[in-house]
């Protein structure tokens, strides 16, 4: 039944990291999961944390055909910090949406600590979105009915059954307290979104995207809606996460300054990767 | 449970949901008063009916009745056993009344019921509806003294006595005057006059006759009958043959008696004749010792009761050589909780209708069309009313389409962030099922103040209106009768409280179906 979740790999590392995300996936219920990053993939650095390989995506739209992206390769190593950047409709958010497996491509493969995702039955991706990613949106995406706390509660909420949750809702509500006291929120845990600044509501996205412990940040032009002091702001929250927690990120922007934060660019054109840096 | 907050943030943020449920509540709330009062009206009538009629009854189907009653008594017993709680005989003919106010002669339609006097309360509740509160406890047909109704002052042996001395000296004046005139005129003797001036008081000759004494002697006891101290065979009648309900012109409504306690009456019946013969009319004098008011007009305004062994002689129902008497029916009260379909076929079996000229039945039986149709009633409201709410559903639907189109992007975070499609869904049901219920809730709380308040509500309306809401004219009901059944209650809230929930189904699986990504890029 696991075997179905998850196809095999031909990747080196490929039984010690699917070992662990099957048991993840086996034990989606719990919260207690190693913040840290697996040991097996550690050990070996050659191992990509995400690859994409011979990636096309087109939208259709009657006769109407429109290739996205034509064969996009690219693969990140844990703990990297890459900025993808191209021009507007290059199809940088669809790249994004396809490695946090919002939508599937047409064509390739996608593999994450080396097993093969974006096949996976949505269950299973439901789970890898609740635990093993984090996103943030160029317009926040927050829930406008939900304080700030309850916002960024909402991925142990969906994680977890009603008892489960009851059950360690203090843990939860102190964990979340403290991602809001480290993206400075701390103070305004009960407003509403719309009470909020732009760079505040995006820094309780930051707090919300990080509350289950994710692997992979998946960042969608966090700073395109933000003036330049909470954008550096914003910059300098995910830098040091990328530094201090080895959490990898992977964002989405067409602002250069933006982009030379990031350890790496990558450069979409004409729907191809072009190596930048 | 990000489900159970969702829903529940949604329904405390939008309002516009809720007003799309009133029309749940007030359909709820109709249902609920519309049943409590129709089971109410049907309750209070089936007590009525059951009240009036006994458990079983068995009767024969033609004039002359059933022969000897005493040996169907016995076999009824036998057939029944244990079940059998009281059985009584009685006479049941077609009659016509009669009787005079001021002059003017006065007939009507009866159904006359020979009763016995010892055994017919035991089958029914015929005695509780009685006017009089000492025939209430022991069934007389003897007059009473006074002390009737508060309706009926003017009744009894004081009023009987008051009457006749009144009418005779009235008589005596007419004789004086007369015979001054006739004396000043040199006229024909006054006595002779009189005859064809005053009204007969009694065209029949002021007693009761006897079909089997037809003898002379009567006569001498023509003379003897003193009306002022003497009555004849009782006779209760329904309340609505002795009089005529109307409304003052203050809105009161009022019974105004044609005839009372102590005025003597006419009753005319079909005789049972010995085989060969024809039946022919047969006429006696009663006297009217009481009222009858169950308050369901069809009985109060068709039934006469008299003493069965009279109706019986004057019938000739007794066999002149054996004094074997025969009944027309046999009414039978039942062991309470036995099982009357079940006792009625055991009864036809034990008198099967190819041998026996019988008809057996239960008090619903008799009265089949009557609940039937207050049943359907009760259905086709039902229906109607559900058919609001089915029309309040589809108000659900449309605001619930808004909602979901206007959570779109929201729809689409909550997809990012890991929630499965069921659990999208199960939002905008769970948020449908809480507003089905804090609709329907509401609704029940009101319908059920509703209903306790009835009687006050529909004062208040009368007093808003100036009309009458419940008029007891047409429904011989003080008050509005209610019947809470919670069963009902119960039924109304889960129909209601789904139809919500069905409602909420089509926009919740649109959401739920929605793609993530074009959900986010929703704007
Ligand atoms: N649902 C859709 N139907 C048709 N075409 C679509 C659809 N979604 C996206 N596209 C097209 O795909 C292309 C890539 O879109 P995408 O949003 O990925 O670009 P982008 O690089 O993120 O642009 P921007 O920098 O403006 O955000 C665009 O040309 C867009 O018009
Ligand atoms: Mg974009």
């Amino acid at each position: 039944m696991t075997h179905s979740v998850l196809t095999p790999d031909t990747h080196a590392s490929r039984s010690a990291s699917r070992r662990h995300l099957l048991q993840s996936l086996q034990s989606v219920d719990t919260i207690q999961r190693p913040a840290q990053q697996p040991a097996a993939v550690q050990q070996d650095p050659s191992a990509a944390l995400i690859r994409a390989t011979g990636m096309y995506k087109s939208y259709r739209k009657g006769k109407l055909i429109i290739p996205v992206l034509k064969g996009v390769d690219f693969a990140i190593q844990p703990g990297e910090f890459v900025a993808i950047v191209g021009q507007s409709g290059s199809g940088k958010s669809t790249l994004l949406h396809l490695l946090g497996t919002l939508d599937e491509p047409d064509a390739g493969e996608i593999h994450f600590e080396g097993n093969r995702i974006d096949n996976l039955p949505s269950k299973a991706k439901d789970v890898l979105r609740n635990k093993y990613f984090g996103m943030i949106f160029q317009f926040y995406h927050l829930l406008p009915e939900l304080s700030t706390l309850e916002n960024v509660l909402m991925p142990s909420m969906i994680g977890q059954g009603v008892m489960r949750y009851w059950w360690n809702r203090r843990e939860h509500a102190q964990r979340a307290t403290e991602l809001l006291d480290m993206v400075g929120l701390g103070h305004r845990l009960t407003h509403k979104p719309k009470e909020l600044s732009g760079g505040e509501m995006q820094r309780a996205a930051i707090a919300r995207a990080l509350v289950s412990g994710p692997q992979m940040l998946l960042a969608d032009e966090p700073t395109g809606n933000l003036d330049r002091q909470s954008g550096t702001e914003v910059m300098r929250m995910l830098r040091s996460l990328n530094r201090e927690q080895n959490l990898t990120i992977i964002m989405v922007t067409h602002d250069s300054t933006i982009a030379g934060m990031a350890d790496r660019t990558v450069r979409l054109v004409e729907g191809l990767v072009e190596r930048v840096g | 449970m990000f489900k159970l907050i969702l829903s529940w943030r949604y329904l405390r943020t939008r309002y516009i949901a809720l007003a799309s449920i009133i029309s749940v509540t007030l359909g709820v709330a109709t249902l609920i008063v519309v049943n409590s009062v129709m089971a109410g009206f049907s309750q209070e009538m089936h007590r009525r009916l059951h009240g009036i009629l006994s458990d079983l009854i068995f009767e024969s189907v033609s004039l002359g009745g059933l022969p000897d009653a005493q040996w169907h008594k016995d076999e009824i017993g036998k057939a029944l056993g244990d079940d059998l709680v009281g059985i009584t005989a009685t006479v049941q003919v077609p009659a016509m009344l009669s009787f005079q106010v001021r002059g003017q002669w006065i007939t009507r339609q009866v159904n006359l019921i020979g009763i016995d006097q010892e055994t017919y309360a035991d089958v029914g509740d015929f005695a509780q509806y009685l006017l009089h509160p000492e025939n209430r406890r022991t069934l007389s047909f003897l007059l009473r003294e006074n002390g009737y109704d508060e309706r009926l002052p003017e009744s009894g042996w004081e009023q009987r006595r008051l009457r006749i001395e009144y009418q005779r000296a009235f008589e005596d004046q007419l004789r004086q005057v007369e015979t001054s005139r006739r004396a000043a005129l040199g006229g024909p003797s006054p006595s002779e006059e009189l005859a064809t001036m005053l009204p007969p008081s009694d065209p029949y000759g002021s007693i009761p006759t006897d079909p089997y004494s037809t003898t002379h002697g009567q006569h001498q006891k023509v003379e003897q009958f003193d009306e002022a101290k003497e009555q004849f065979t009782g006779v209760i009648l329904g309340l609505m043959i002795a009089s005529v309900r109307h409304r003052d012109p203050d809105g009161e409504v009022r019974d105004y008696f044609l005839c009372r306690p102590g005025d003597d009456v006419n009753l005319t019946f079909p005789t049972s004749p010995p085989s060969g013969h024809a039946p022919s009319a047969q006429s006696a004098r009663f006297t009217v010792v009481d009222l009858y008011e169950s308050k369901m007009s069809e009985y109060d305004s068709t039934f006469a009761f008299v003493p069965i062994e009279e109706l019986q002689r004057l019938r000739g129902m007794i066999d002149p050589e054996t004094g074997v008497t025969s009944v027309t029916s046999l009414l039978i009260r039942l062991r309470p909780g036995a099982n009357l379909a079940e006792a009625r076929d055991r009864l036809m079996d034990r008198f099967p209708a190819d041998q026996y000229a019988y008809r057996i039945q239960t008090w619903r039986d008799m009265q089949g069309p009557l609940l039937a149709a207050v049943q359907m009633e009760t259905t086709i409201l039902n229906i109607l009313l559900f058919l609001i709410i089915a029309v309040a559903g589809f108000g659900i639907l449309a605001t619930f389409f808004m909602i979901v189109v206007e959570k779109t992007r929201d729809v689409g975070v909550l997809k990012a962030l890991g929630a499965p499609s069921s659990g999208v869904m199960s939002i905008f049901l769970s948020y449908g099922f809480s507003l089905g219920t804090v609709g329907s809730g509401v609704g029940m709380v009101l319908g059920l103040l509703f209903v306790h308040y009835i009687n006050e509500i529909a004062a208040g309306l009368e007093w808003l209106t100036g009309r009458e809401v419940f008029d007891p004219t047409v429904y011989y009901f003080q008050e509005i009768p209610t019947e809470i059944e919670p069963l009902m209650v119960v039924l109304v809230l889960i129909g209601a409280t789904s139809i919500a929930v069905l409602a909420s189904v089509l926009p919740a699986l649109r959401a739920a179906r929605l793609h993530p990504v074009e959900a986010l890029r929703y704007e």
